[in-house]
C-alpha cells in the first residue's frame, strides 16, 4: 500500500497542498468554484509551521489506527484499499476520533449539511496520486509503497 | 502606520504586481513566498496586495499562484521622456537620498552589443558530409592542462612525462560560485550534477563545507585574495587549483560576502567570524607581478606534489591578451578568461556595468597572441563570463577555448529569475541565500537532475552542429574560426575576432 510520505526537508510552507486538497474535495473539482462559490470543504492535510521548519500533515493510515478503535459508532473505517476513511452517515460527531488521533490530523467539516462530522484524508479514492502529492512543487510530498 | 509612502526617501517603485481579484482564491500562497516584504494579507479586508516598492520582480508569486493571478509589470517612467537622462534620474537620486553607491549582482544588464549574436555557423553540404550524431560517434571529450611541445616515444612507451590533465566528458564546467554566495543545497546539486556529468564545479573563494568533500573528483577549488578556508585537505579535494585574480562582472574589485550570509556553518568553512562581512582584498598581497604569481603557482603545485594543474582566472581586461600571455609564462596549465557579463553575487554597480571586456574579444585575442608567440600549448583557455547557451559554447570553442564554464546559467536551470538581488541574501528562489527557510526552496533531487537535463541537453545541441559542420570530434572545433562568420560587425571587429564576414 502507498502513503504520502513527508519529507520536511523539502516543505517551503507554500500550503498549495491544502489549495489542492479542497479542490480535489469540492463539488466542482475546480479551483476558483471551490474556494469562491462553493462551500468550501476543509482541507484534509494541514502545513504546519516553527521556522525554519514546515511541514504538512497528513493522516498516517496507521496499522493500528486509534481513532477506528475510539469511534462507537462504526464509522471510522478502513476500506477496502486499506486506507482509514470515515463513512459520513454513520458519525455522529463525537470528536472521540479527534481526541484519539495522535497527529491531529481529524478535522471537524464545516460545510453546513455535515456540520461538526469528522472529516479526514481519504487518499484520494478517484486519483491514482493523490491532490497534495501532485501539487507539491518541492517533492515535499511523494506518494510511496511503505 | 504601516506603509505609507515618505517623500524624503522616495524614488518611483520599478514594478508593479498586479493581482486578478476573480482569480485570487486568497491562499496566501505568494505572502508566504515573497521573501523581500512586498506582499501582505490583510484579514479584515480580505485582501492580498502589495508594497510594490519593495518589489524586486523575482517573480516568485507570479510562479506558484495556483490560479495565476498575478502579473508583474516594469512600471514606465512617467518622467518627460530624455533619452540622455532617464534611466540616470532614479539611480542619481538614491545616491543622493542614501548616500552610498548601490550594489547590485548578477552579470552586467546594459545592451551593449553580444558578438556571440553577430557570430554564423558553418555547415557542410557535398563536398564533405555531415554526420549524424545519434548514429555515429561523436567525440566532447577534452583534456585541460599543459600540453607538451613535442612528444618522445622510446621502448613502445611514452618517453614524455605529461603534465596534470583535468579530464572532462563535456566541455562545459561549472564556474566558481562560493558556499556562503549560493546555499548549501545549491552545492549539493552543482556537485551531484557535475559527477553525474563527468565534469567539475567550482567550489568559488569561499571553501569547501566538510559535506562536499565527497565529490573528490568533480571539484575545483578556488584560492582567491581573502584566502578563505584554504587549507591542506581544501587544496588536496580538487581535482584543480584555481587562483582568482579577478572576476568579469566586477575586475579590480575584490569580493564582499555581506555579514548577513555569514552564518554559523558559513563562519566555519571560511574559518572567519560569524556576522562579519567577508572581504576579500582587491588584490592578492603576496601577487603584484607575474612573478608573484609564478610563485604563487609553484606554491601551490608544491604543496599538492605538482600532481594537480592550476587554474589562473583573470577578468577580461583591455590588455588582457598581454597578460594572459604573462600567464601562460608564469606556469598556469590552464587559464580561465571571465568577461564582463559574467555574474557577480555582490559587485559596486558601477564596476559591474562600465569596466571589462566582452568575452568574445577577450577569447580571440588571447587565443590569437598565445598562438604567435607558440605557447597556446602551454595552457588551456575556459572562457566564461555569458555563455547563454550551447551555440555560445561552440562559438566559444571555434574562437579558441578548450572549454567553457557556466555560473548564470546553472542558476538559470535551477529557478533563478535574475532579479539580481543576490547580494541581499533573500533569494525567493532560495539560490542565494543562507536562510535556511528559504534555501528548502531547493530540493537538490530536482535541482540536480535539471541542471543534468540542461548539460545533456547542451552536449546533444552541440553534438549536432559539429555534426552539421562534419566535424565528429571537439577538438577539430577548437580554433576552427573558418567555421564562423560575422554578420552586422564592422571590419575591424572581425579583424580582432578574427573572422571572416557571412558570404566571404
Ligand atoms: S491524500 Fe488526498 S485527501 Fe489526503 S491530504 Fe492528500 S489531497 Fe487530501
Ligand atoms: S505543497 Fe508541499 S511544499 Fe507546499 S506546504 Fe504542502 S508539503 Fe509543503
Ligand atoms: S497565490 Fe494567487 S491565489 Fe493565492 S493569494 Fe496569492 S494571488 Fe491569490
Ligand atoms: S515575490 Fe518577488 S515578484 Fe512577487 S511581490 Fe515579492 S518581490 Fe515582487
Amino acid at each position: 500500500m502507498k502513503i504520502v510520505k513527508i519529507n520536511e526537508d523539502n516543505c517551503i510552507y507554500c500550503h498549495l497542498c491544502e489549495v489542492a486538497c479542497v479542490v480535489e474535495h469540492s463539488q466542482s473539482k475546480d479551483i476558483i468554484k471551490a474556494f469562491k462559490r462553493e462551500e468550501k470543504p476543509t482541507a484534509r492535510c494541514g502545513v504546519e509551521f516553527n521556522y525554519p521548519l514546515s511541514l504538512s500533515v497528513m493522516c498516517r493510515h496507521c496499522d493500528d489506527a486509534p481513532c477506528m478503535e475510539a469511534c462507537q459508532n462504526g464509522a471510522m473505517h478502513r476500506d477496502d484499499r486499506g486506507y482509514v476513511v470515515v463513512n459520513e452517515d454513520k458519525c455522529v460527531g463525537c470528536w472521540m476520533c479527534v481526541m484519539a488521533c495522535p497527529y491531529g490530523v481529524i478535522k471537524r467539516d464545516t460545510r453546513r449539511d455535515v456540520w461538526g462530522l469528522s472529516t479526514k484524508c481519504d487518499s484520494c479514492p478517484d486519483r491514482d496520486v493523490p491532490a497534495c502529492v501532485e501539487a507539491c512543487p518541492n517533492n515535499a510530498l511523494m506518494f510511496e509503497e511503505i | 502606520m504601516k506603509w505609507m509612502k515618505n517623500l524624503k526617501t522616495y524614488t518611483p517603485p520599478a514594478f508593479t504586481v498586479i493581482r486578478d481579484d476573480y482569480r485570487c482564491i486568497r491562499c496566501k500562497a505568494c505572502v508566504e513566498q515573497c521573501s523581500f516584504d512586498a506582499t501582505f494579507y490583510d484579514e479584515e479586508e480580505n485582501r492580498v496586495w502589495n508594497w510594490d516598492a519593495n518589489c524586486v520582480s523575482c517573480n516568485r508569486c507570479a510562479a506558484i499562484c495556483p490560479t495565476e493571478a498575478i502579473t508583474i509589470e516594469k512600471r514606465d517612467y512617467s518622467y518627460r521622456r530624455n533619452y540622455s537622462w532617464e534611466s540616470h534620474i532614479d539611480s542619481l537620486k538614491k545616491r543622493a537620498i542614501f548616500g552610498g553607491t548601490p550594489v547590485v549582482s548578477m552579470g552586467n544588464d546594459k545592451p551593449y552589443k553580444i558578438y556571440w549574436d553577430h557570430i554564423l555557423l558553418n555547415a557542410s553540404q557535398v563536398t564533405n558530409p555531415s554526420i549524424d550524431p545519434l548514429r555515429e560517434p561523436m567525440e566532447l571529450k577534452t583534456f585541460l592542462g599543459k600540453k607538451p611541445h613535442n612528444i618522445e616515444i622510446g621502448d613502445d612507451a611514452l618517453k614524455t612525462i605529461l603534465s596534470p590533465q583535468l579530464e572532462i566528458d563535456i566541455p562545459i564546467m561549472f564556474a566558481a560560485m562560493s558556499y556562503g554566495a549560493l546555499s548549501y543545497n545549491v552545492v549539493e546539486a552543482l556537485g551531484r550534477a557535475a559527477r553525474e556529468m563527468g565534469t567539475f564545479y567550482n567550489s568559488g573563494e569561499g571553501g569547501l563545507n566538510k559535506d562536499h568533500y565527497k565529490f573528490k573528483g568533480n571539484i575545483i577549488v578556488q584560492v582567491a585574495s581573502g584566502r578563505f578556508g584554504v587549507h591542506k585537505p581544501y587544496l588536496d579535494v580538487g581535482s584543480a587549483i584555481e587562483i582568482k585574480i579577478g572576476q568579469g562582472a566586477k575586475p579590480g574589485i575584490g569580493g564582499h560576502l555581506p555579514g548577513e550570509k555569514v552564518t554559523e556553518t558559513i563562519s566555519e568553512t571560511r574559518m572567519m567570524p560569524q556576522g562579519s562581512d567577508a572581504i576579500s582584498p582587491a588584490p592578492h598581497h603576496d601577487v603584484y607581478s607575474i612573478e608573484d604569481l609564478r610563485q604563487l603557482i609553484y606554491a601551490l603545485k608544491e604543496a599538492t606534489e605538482y600532481t594537480k594543474p592550476v587554474i589562473v582566472k583573470i577578468a577580461a581586461v583591455h590588455n588582457v591578451a598581454a597578460i594572459a600571455s604573462g600567464v601562460a609564462r608564469a606556469g598556469a596549465d590552464i587559464l580561465c578568461i571571465d568577461g564582463f557579463k559574467g555574474g557577480t553575487g555582490a559587485s559596486p554597480q558601477v564596476i559591474r556595468d562600465n569596466v571589462g571586456l566582452p568575452i568574445e574579444f577577450a577569447l580571440a585575442v588571447v587565443d590569437e597572441r598565445l598562438r604567435n608567440e607558440g605557447i597556446r600549448q602551454d595552457v588551456s583557455i575556459v572562457a566564461s563570463g555569458g555563455i547563454r547557451n550551447s551555440m555560445d559554447a561552440v562559438k566559444a570553442i571555434a574562437l579558441g577555448a578548450d572549454a567553457v564554464y557556466i555560473g548564470t546559467a546553472a542558476l538559470l536551470a535551477i529557478g533563478c529569475t535574475m532579479c539580481q538581488q543576490c547580494h541581499t541574501g533573500k533569494c525567493a528562489w532560495g539560490i542565494t541565500t543562507q536562510d535556511p527557510h528559504l534555501s528548502k526552496r531547493v530540493n537538490p533531487d530536482i535541482a540536480s537532475e535539471r541542471l543534468i537535463n540542461l548539460l545533456k541537453v547542451w552536449a546533444l545541441e552541440i553534438k549536432e552542429t559539429m555534426g552539421a559542420m562534419g566535424i565528429n570530434s571537439i577538438e577539430s572545433l577548437r580554433g576552427n574560426r573558418l567555421n564562423l562568420r560575422g554578420i552586422d560587425l564592422t571590419d575591424r571587429e572581425m579583424e580582432i575576432l578574427g573572422i571572416l564576414p557571412a558570404g566571404e
